[in-house]
């Protein structure tokens, strides 16, 4: 079958698609577990039942979100014994211990009390089903510690060394607290709280807008607002130092990262360009738009660069990446979204000062709401696109400067892996379709204010509305 | 060869058997509801049995996942040459479990129900299949070279012991499935999933012989193995114990006890869990890679020991109150409260 691409670009497509995919899953999940910490702790100690209809409304996106991250999880996981056999017996002394200690420690422990948050509110009592949901948030965030570990170990192998191609460990520890791991947690962590909270605060304010439960809805605004004035401006400190640290440690990618093809060398001033068009084959680009002398404050908060910028050029082609565009525009879109959703925490912020976003006057802030709106995919993207800089610009390399991603690709037919491949394009097709389908008719059905409140006989009479009707299906089904 | 390269592998098998063996009877049952869904005759009736799930299957399913995880840590040689080599059942095997993983929420959520419904239960037979394929061809032999790399052609793991492998497996699936739907529900249901567990034994029981007799015929391996002198004794006595087992699971049966078929079957599934254990001890990739060949460095199994042993005692006690807070019968007025 020699129209077929190789094993190994199917294999780099198949594993392309199915991390994209998974990745947006869990991004809500994780962060929008602390967001229902919140809301039930908020509940607990004021005992308004608004907060307990936000944390059953809001977790039942989250089913919808978590049933998805597990079905595309566990592709991920099997896929590097199915396709990255190499990669596997090269680096499992290390980094399959590493996913044996997600499975056990987070996924376990979020699984263990996922039942228990969702379905046992008449079950157990009220302290006992906030610890159920603060395990399961912290589940889902030892996940992502564990996977960043896993992911910064292989831009920054330490800890060992290569012996015949198999990595020896000397100390574990540092393996794990590799020069990447820390700024990669915190930001990915940070990444996932900021997506779900202007996802929350989306929907809530496509609700306002509606005039739908308008009061209910300012709240979760505002509980998504206050916390995205921690994060939002954090996250783009964050996302610096992450650029620092590749600076340092993994040369190529920077290149990528800002298209640059000749190295500047340490102590000159370098411009920083806003756009460009690189051009792989003649190896530069062919037009940019510069901010001159801007790299170095970008980098280092000074004009002049204490470290080269290497160029490109200055790696046979073999050993660099080659979708530089890719990895360019990705790394762009990523920082504007990131100070688009801080500038948009500052304008609301603002007015929320002015008193602007009180139950009366929210209702007029339509361009405000409909710019939160507007908001809600966008962490999803520079989630997606900050990781295609991660791994596009980490390539040749599987482990950069270690394992080449060619080497690392099973060698199987190239026939078995483009049916696997096909089979994951029309699933995944299905399964978002489907989910947005099922989540918008979520959203649009509303929240439930009339559930009674649980150990407590008397329905909710905060709402006045409607009057309780005992729903007959059981407990399970009605969430 | 020091003590601690042998004890460590050792260990390491143990606890990864442990894993498999509770991956096997927590998924086994929810696999086997799943199989089961495909016979009710009404939405009800299967809503009734995914709702004995709707809290569990997740954390049953992870064990498949920490499984895999730790297998990848502790025997890093075998992740990639068995699951590389058993590339078509696994990966049907991972579109069985997305498909009936997302029809819990997907099938709550739709109006017409059709679809979800078959993709809750063929993902979950599907599933069943591919986890039977790969354990009869990890059984029987994968072709490897001397330093353990895949050498077979994509279609070895289809051979006629994989088959009854698999056909086995998912009667064994059907079987404790239905015992567990004894032990959740009542009534009507509750008696037709005694039906259902009177034939999933004899089914069970005829793949269990079948197996039993053919694989030291067509096994030279196995054969010298099996008639080895200490474990001859305990070989003829597993089959023994299992038609016991099967006796007093039909009995308990037809005296329509509502918690001890479950038991007898928990019993049988770990007696033919011994016995394949003994019969794949030492190999991980059996006939040709020792768990002492294969295993990660010493000081790899030791970090992961430090870690995953520990946890293992705290998991299995958050998973029970998981059961214990939900246990009771299913029933779609009770859960009113
Ligand atoms: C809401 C999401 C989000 C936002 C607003 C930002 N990022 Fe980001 N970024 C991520 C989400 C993300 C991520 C998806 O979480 C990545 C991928 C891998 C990782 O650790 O974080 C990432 C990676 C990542 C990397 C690559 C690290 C590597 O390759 O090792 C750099 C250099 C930055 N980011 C820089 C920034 C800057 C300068 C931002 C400021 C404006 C920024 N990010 C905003
Ligand atoms: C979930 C978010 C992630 C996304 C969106 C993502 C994206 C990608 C992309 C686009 C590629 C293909 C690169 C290319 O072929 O040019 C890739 C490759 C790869 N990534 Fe990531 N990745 C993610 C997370 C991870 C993590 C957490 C790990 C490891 C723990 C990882 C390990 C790999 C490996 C092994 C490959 C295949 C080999 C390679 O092409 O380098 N990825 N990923
Ligand atoms: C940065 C990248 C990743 C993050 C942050 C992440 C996070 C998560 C989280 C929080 C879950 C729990 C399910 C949910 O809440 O929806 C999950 C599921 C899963 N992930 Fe990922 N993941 C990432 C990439 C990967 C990779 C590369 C693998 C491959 C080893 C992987 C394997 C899994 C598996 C097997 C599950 C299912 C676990 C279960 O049974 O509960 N993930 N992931």
């Amino acid at each position: 079958m020699d129209w077929l691409p190789d094993t190994y670009i199917l294999s780099r497509m198949q594993f392309a698609l199915t991390a994209i995919f998974h990745m947006l899953w869990p991004v809500l999940t994780t962060g929008m577990g602390i967001f229902l910490v919140l809301v039930e702790i908020l509940w607990l100690r004021t005992r308004n039942p608004a907060y307990y209809y936000h944390a059953r409304f809001w977790s039942k996106l989250y089913v919808l979100n978590f049933g998805i991250g597990v079905a595309t999880g566990i592709p991920m996981e099997f896929q590097f014994g199915t396709n990255w056999a190499p990669f596997s017996e090269a680096t499992g002394d290390f980094f399959g211990s590493i996913l044996g200690f997600e499975a056990s420690m987070a996924f376990m422990l979020e699984a263990g009390f996922l039942g228990i948050m969702l379905f046992g509110w008449e079950r157990v009592n009220p302290y006992i089903h906030l610890f159920a949901t603060i395990m399961v948030a912290f589940g889902a965030n030892l996940s992502t510690f564990w996977i960043l570990i896993a992911n910064s170990w292989m831009q920054t192998p330490t800890g060992g060394e290569f012996e015949n191609g198999k990595f020896i460990v000397r100390d574990y520890f540092q393996a794990m607290f590799n020069p990447f791991w820390r700024n990669s947690v915190i930001h990915m962590f940070m990444a996932t709280l900021e997506t779900s909270l202007f996802v929350i605060g989306g929907i809530s304010a496509w609700y306002i807008l509606k005039q739908r439960h308008s009061p209910f809805f300012a709240k979760s605004l505002k509980v998504c607002l206050a916390t995205a004035i921690a994060v939002a401006p954090l996250q783009i400190y964050i996302g610096h130092l992450s650029a620092e640290q590749v600076y340092h440690y993994q040369p190529t990618k920077l290149a990528a990262m800002e298209a640059q093809w000749e190295t500047t060398p340490a102590g000159q001033a370098a411009d920083w360009s806003l756009v460009a068009w690189p051009n792989n084959k003649a190896e530069k680009n062919d037009w940019e738009i510069n901010v001159p002398n801007a790299l170095g404050y970008i980098l280092e908060f000074k004009e002049k660069l204490s470290e080269p910028v290497q160029g490109l050029k200055d790696y046979p082609p073999e050993d660099r990446p080659h979708l530089v565009g890719l990895v360019y525009y990705a790394f762009r879109t990523m920082i504007g979204i990131g100070f688009f959703l801080a500038a948009l925490m500052a304008v609301s912020t603002l007015q929320w000062l002015r008193g602007q976003l009180s139950e009366e006057n929210i209702g007029q802030q339509r361009w405000l709401l409909l710019a939160w709106v507007g908001s809600a995919p966008l962490g999803y993207v520079a989630v997606e696109t900050g990781w295609i800089v991660r791994c596009v610009g980490r390539q040749p390399w599987a482990v950069y400067g270690q394992i080449r991603t060619a080497d690392a690709a099973s060698n199987i037919p190239a026939g078995e892996v483009l049916t696997s491949f096909i089979g994951f394009m029309l699933l995944y097709t299905l399964l978002f379709g489907t989910t947005l389908y099922f989540g918008s008719r979520i959203i649009r059905r509303g929240p439930r204010l009339d559930l009674p409140l649980p150990n407590e006989d008397k329905p909710a009479i905060e709402t006045g509305k409607t009057q309780h009707q005992p729903d007959r299906r059981p407990v399970e089904a009605q969430q | 060869m020091e003590t601690l390269d042998y004890f460590l592998p050792q260990v390491w098998f143990f606890i990864l058997a442990l894993f498999l063996f509770l991956y096997v009877i927590l998924d086994g049952f929810d696999l086997g509801v799943g199989i089961l869904s495909l016979t009710a005759d009404s939405e009800e009736r299967r809503g009734m049995l995914m709702t004995s799930l709707s809290n569990v299957w997740d954390a049953n399913e992870t064990w498949l996942v920490l499984m895999g995880g730790a297998l990848f840590g502790a025997f890093p040689l075998a992740y990639g040459t068995i699951l590389s080599a058993l590339y078509i059942p696994i990966v049907g095997m991972i579109f069985g479990l997305s498909l009936r993983a997302v029809a819990f929420e997907f099938r709550e959520q739709a109006n017409r129900k059709w679809f979800w419904n078959l993709a809750f239960g063929l993902g979950s037979l599907t599933a069943a299949l591919g986890q039977g394929f790969a354990l009869g061809s990890v059984l029987y032999g994968i072709k490897v070279d001397a330093s353990g790399h895949f050498t077979g052609t994509i279609w070895d793991w289809l051979s006629v012991q994989s088959v009854l492998v698999a056909l086995t497996l998912v009667q064994g699936y059907v079987l404790i499935g239905s015992t567990y739907l004894i032990m959740k529900t009542s009534g009507e249901l509750q008696k037709n999933h005694y039906r259902t567990a009177r034939i999933a034994a004899l089914t069970t029981l005829v793949g269990a012989i079948a197996i039993t007799i053919s694989t030291p015929i067509i096994y030279e391996s196995t054969r010298s193995q099996l008639f080895e002198r200490p474990l001859l004794y305990i070989f003829s006595l597993i089959p023994l114990l299992g038609v016991l087992l099967i006796g007093l699971l039909l009995r308990s049966l037809s005296r329509e006890a509502e918690n001890t078929p479950f038991i007898w079957t928990l019993l049988l599934f770990l007696l033919s869990f011994v016995g394949l254990g003994l019969i794949v001890f030492p190999y991980i990739i059996p006939t040709r890679i020792t768990i002492y060949d294969g295993a990660a460095a010493p000081s790899s199994l030791v970090f992961m020991l430090i870690f995953v042993g520990f946890l293992i005692p705290i998991m299995l006690f958050y998973n029970i109150y998981q059961y214990v807070v939900f246990r009771g019968k299913v029933s779609s007025t009770a859960y009113g409260e």
